[in-house]
């Protein structure tokens, strides 16, 4: 492709682009404008038509009417109000689309910033065309935008990290807050003394009030901003952590300095009670938080007949959280993330897989569109003012919060850096430092101050607005190149592999046993405690039935089986295995590609092979003990997965049956009775023949040539041996309990092992249907 | 605190200090909590750690106490196990979970993290053949399951399986029709763990350990 032609696409993607970019917006704002236009004669409409009907009606009693039946009308009125919200969250997730359409602005500025401009532009246009703009009206954020953000947050939040850094964040979110509230509002009041004139009338306590406002990190910011520059776990732990915590020194503050700024003095004892608001406004949220977690958790306990609606406690809990902790100026946004956190283990072990999709799923959309909304609105408040500009107040408000921000951080850092056992570097520092942007609940907080108290808001509205545009922008932008620049470590790929599971696991067991025999009671400790009564106790009331046995490694092991099981089957067809995958993926994707013909297997492949059949005998979902190979008949609980089980069951039956007679090879439906085998306890194997568990082998081996089914033959025999011998010995397995023992691994362990000894030169027509193996065999 | 039973010399101490890295009040802290378990004697055995009423909870606990024995952790090359130790032996165990300094350079990191992980390595590979075979990892899976009771071993010994799996996979990538994965050998287990960061999980503060409140 020449430049040119290159050139010329390129110019024509953005064109393309940027139209659509536009016509998105037109759209939107013509939309929002016509509803805005369509209230006013909507009024008229509707008195006018009410007042017609009256007259109609009078008239009908005593003369005839004297309009026609109207055919078409409009009455704007009465669908106004969620007609404009609609158009609003239409705009904003067209915005969204449309920004991704823009390679080039997408990559230097973050979605942020696009988003304020739009609503710049909105806002412009909307006060070009003389109408009444919508303000962030505080209640709306408060009430409705903030929670979903902060939810998706607290349930998503990764509680490792969180809580191995715990005492680092906190001295970052209480100590570093008040630090930087304190040190603006000071030098504030100081530079506000000094310029006299129009900022003589600043009072301490008012420039305190701002400082308060000005100094809090925000996370809907940090957020927005971090999720795109995958920076490592930690430092995004450490600054969004912060941001968080924050909150509820922040409302403390703020609370406290409004109270002083009307009264007008302060005395110790108040500033003593302030010390104690603190912990009350923290430990209550944290408290209510977990209240209702709990309740939720115990809620989901018996939600096991009706399935739909167990998304619904998620957020109907965790929503009255955080509402139950406003009526109290608690601190809603630690409310909701106690909530969460305690919620989430319980939670996820009870609902079923579909309602867990469907809780991350919500969350994540609520959450785009309501950070998407903020930013818009941002933008527009900017436009609806009332702006009072002070050059001195704005400039020195920004530099003295960058000034604070990285005083406080190098000077905590030091001091926390004598406790942690990784310390953070210089550069973490500068990143820590450099990621505390503000946002909008800084807007809603200035801008929910009483003017009458505050004749100077309109100056502090001003300043907040042009700080959270100066982070936001300039801070927001350059971070990524920045943290490029200064090759910070970046988030590392999640693979999740069971051997790092194990072994962590393993780690952390052998750490606590060390501090054990140090004597020293140490992190690792209190966390092997917690777990401990966490199992023996709160599991037991808060999880149903066998699940609350279940230690996680099994559990992790069956989520991420379950994954690469639905993985593949979305995949479509095994070879098509993308790189991601463990292993077992993996190795199945090689052998479809080894065509070579094994001579002999090697004794210990054989042995192997034979052990892990033998495994795989007692795969069975032991509950299900007695069901014959006629009538399905479930035992005990009705999961939506044992129904799916069975009816897959079938599927896989018919459709084996399908292939085997279609080959007309030798095979007298071994994959059928091995699979029946597999489920019925009773029915021990009177003739095992192909290696169970893989109805795909058996696929496999339909395309096989006839050569290799003496080869085929000779593994059966020794595999018959061994489940022969292995017969016997589990018989009593049965009556263990098992959680979801998932053989799907082990399964494509041997199919692959298997495709290794036999030629497949075959055309693969492997349609793995993963989901069904898994339920299969599980 | 209780009566030294020998008072030791204090250039031993700083011997020891050179030897292992700890600090003289760290050495002198662990030597107390040394006297306490083994009751005031100059050696420790199996027994005394085995007492330790938290560690009985522990799920691997066998194979820390284990380690605390085996020769190879002593020093490079060497074998088997002993029934009693030292202090000498006790610290040099101890100093594998020392946190690495700040200011060290890759290689130094590198190698902290090699001998860290060769502890690790060496609780798994009990019969110090070098290499953890399949039976091997799947004691160690059984034995970390242990405590969650009523599952029995199929279920360890199938994600032993998936493990070992994964890991051949991960060394070996394309492996032959003919080849047979015979165990993990020390570097394909540090290829497999190199995202666990053990040089700064693998760690215990040692500082302002007053072991004689809590002794047990």
């Amino acid at each position: 492709m020449t430049a040119r032609t290159r050139f010329c696409g390129g110019l024509l993607r953005i064109s393309r682009a940027l139209r659509t970019v536009a016509l998105s917006l037109v759209t939107g704002c013509v939309f929002s404008v016509h509803a805005s236009f369509g209230a006013v004669h909507g009024d008229n409409d509707t008195s006018h038509s009410s007042g017609h009907g009256t007259h109609t009606k009078t008239h009908n009693t005593t003369y005839p009417a004297t309009r026609a039946f109207p055919v078409l009308t409009v009455n704007y009125d009465h669908v106004r109000k969620p007609f404009e919200i609609s158009l609003w969250i239409l705009l904003a997730s067209l915005m969204k689309l449309g920004f991704h359409y823009i390679p080039r602005v997408s990559s230097v500025v973050p979605e942020s910033c696009v988003l304020i401009v739009v609503g710049l532009l909105v806002g412009g246009l909307i006060r070009l065309l003389g109408e009444t703009l919508p303000v962030l009206d505080t209640q709306l954020f408060f009430l409705c935008l903030l929670p979903p953000i902060i939810l998706d947050a607290g349930y998503f939040l990764p509680t490792r990290p969180f809580t191995e850094n715990l005492g680092t964040i906190l001295v970052f979110a209480v100590v570093g807050t008040v630090w930087n509230s304190f040190f603006i509002g000071v030098v504030l009041y100081g530079v506000c003394q000094i310029e006299g004139e129009q900022l003589a009338a600043v009072d301490l306590l008012a420039c305190l009030l701002f400082g308060s406002i000005a100094s809090a990190v925000d996370p809907v910011a940090v957020l927005a901003v971090f999720e795109e520059i995958h920076i490592n776990e930690l430092l995004h732990i450490l600054v969004f952590g912060e941001s968080l915590l924050n909150d509820a020194v922040t409302v403390v503050l703020y609370h406290l300095f409004e109270e002083f700024a009307s009264e007008g003095q302060v005395t110790v004892v108040d500033a003593c009670l302030g010390m104690v608001c603190f912990f009350v406004v923290a430990f209550g949220g944290i408290l209510v938080g977990t209240v209702f977690g709990l309740v939720a958790a115990v809620t989901s306990r018996f939600t096991a007949h009706s399935r739909v609606i167990e998304p619904l406690f998620v957020f109907l809990y965790s929503y009255m959280a955080y509402l139950s902790a406003e009526v109290f100026h608690l601190s809603g946004i630690m409310a909701l993330i106690a909530c969460g956190v305690v919620m989430r283990p319980y939670v996820e072990a009870n609902i079923s897989h579909k309602s867990y999709t469907t809780v991350k799923n919500v969350l994540k959309m609520w959450s785009s569109v309501s950070e998407t909304l903020i930013f818009i609105f941002l933008g527009v408040s900017t436009v609806a003012g009332p702006h009072s500009w002070n050059w001195a107040f704005v400039i020195i408000t920004i530099f003295l919060c960058l000034i604070s921000r990285v005083m406080g951080v190098v000077g905590l850092t030091f001091i926390i850096n004598k406790f942690r056992m990784v310390k953070l570097t210089g550069k973490d520092q500068f990143i820590v430092a450099y990621g505390g942007l503000r946002g909008a609940i800084a807007f809603s907080l200035a801008f929910l101050l009483p003017s009458d108290h505050f004749p100077m808001k309109n100056m502090f509205l001003t300043a907040i607005i042009t700080l959270i545009f100066f982070t936001v922008f300039v801070q927001g932008m350059t971070i990524r190149p920045l943290v490029d620049l200064l090759a910070v470590k970046k988030k590392k790929q999640t693979k999740f592999t069971i051997n790092e599971e194990i072994h962590s696991q393993f780690i952390n067991h052998m750490l606590s046993g060390i501090e054990n025999v140090c004597g020293h009671y140490g992190h690792h400790h209190w966390r092997d405690k917690l777990s401990r009564f966490n199992k023996y106790y709160v599991k037991k009331w808060l999880i149903a039935g066998e699940r609350s046995q279940e230690p996680q490694l099994i559990s992790f092991y069956n989520k991420l089986e379950l994954k690469q099981a639905l993985l593949v089957a979305e995949s479509g067809s095994a070879a098509n295995i993308g790189p991601g995958l463990s292993s077992a993926a993996l190795l199945s994707a090689q052998s479809q590609k080894q065509r070579t013909v094994m001579k002999n297997i090697s004794k210990e492949r054989e042995e192997e092979i034979r052990k892990i059949l033998r495994a795989n005998l007692q795969k069975t979902r032991q509950r299900l003990h007695s069901y014959n190979r006629h009538t399905l008949v479930l035992e005990e609980e009705d999961e939506w997965s044992t129904v799916q089980l069975r009816r897959q069951r079938v599927e896989l039956e018919k459709r084996m049956t399908h292939y085997l007679t279609v080959s007309a090879s030798g095979w007298d439906s071994p994959p059928v009775r091995r699979a029946r085998f597999q489920s019925d306890s009773q029915e021990y194997m009177a003739k095992p023949s192909a290696p169970v568990s893989i109805p795909a082998i058996n696929m496999e081996l339909v395309s096989a040539p006839p050569g290799s089914l003496a080869l085929l033959e000779e593994v059966t025999d020794q595999a018959q041996q061994s489940q022969d011998e292995g017969c016997g010995m589990h018989a009593n397995s049965h009556e263990e309990k098992s959680m979801k023992p998932n053989v799907t691994f082990a399964l494509e362990l041997e199919k692959q092992k298997l495709s290794r000894c036999l030629s497949d030169p075959g055309p693969n027509k492997i349609e793995v249907e993963a989901e069904e193996k898994e339920h299969f065999l599980s | 605190m209780g009566a030294f039973h020998s008072v030791p010399e204090d250039h031993e101490y700083h011997l020891l200090a050179k030897k292992t890295g700890f600090s003289l009040e760290q050495i002198v802290i662990l030597h107390n909590r040394f006297n306490q378990l083994s009751h005031n004697s100059d050696v420790l055995r199996r027994e005394d750690l085995r007492k330790i009423p938290d560690l009985a909870c522990n799920p691997i606990q066998s194979q820390i106490v284990e380690a605390f024995f085996d020769e190879r952790n002593f020093k490079k090359g060497g074998e088997g196990s002993v029934q009693e130790i030292g202090f000498e032996e006790f610290l040099t165990v101890m100093s594998y979970f020392r946190p690495p300094e700040t200011h060290l350079t890759a290689e130094q990191k590198e190698e902290i993290r090699r001998t860290k992980m060769r502890f690790l390595f060496n609780m798994h590979d009990t019969d110090n053949d070098g290499t953890i075979t399949l039976e091997e990892y799947r004691h160690v899976v059984e034995e970390l399951l242990s405590r969650s009771g009523s599952l029995g071993k199929e279920t360890a010994k199938s994600i032993a399986d998936a493990a070992m799996l994964e890991v051949a996979s991960i060394s070996m990538g394309r492996m032959g029709p003919d080849e047979f994965y015979a165990g993990i050998t020390f570097d394909h287990f540090l290829k497999i763990l190199k995202e666990l960061e053990i040089e700064t999980r693998m760690n215990i503060h040692f500082l302002n350990m007053d072991t004689t409140f809590f002794c047990k």
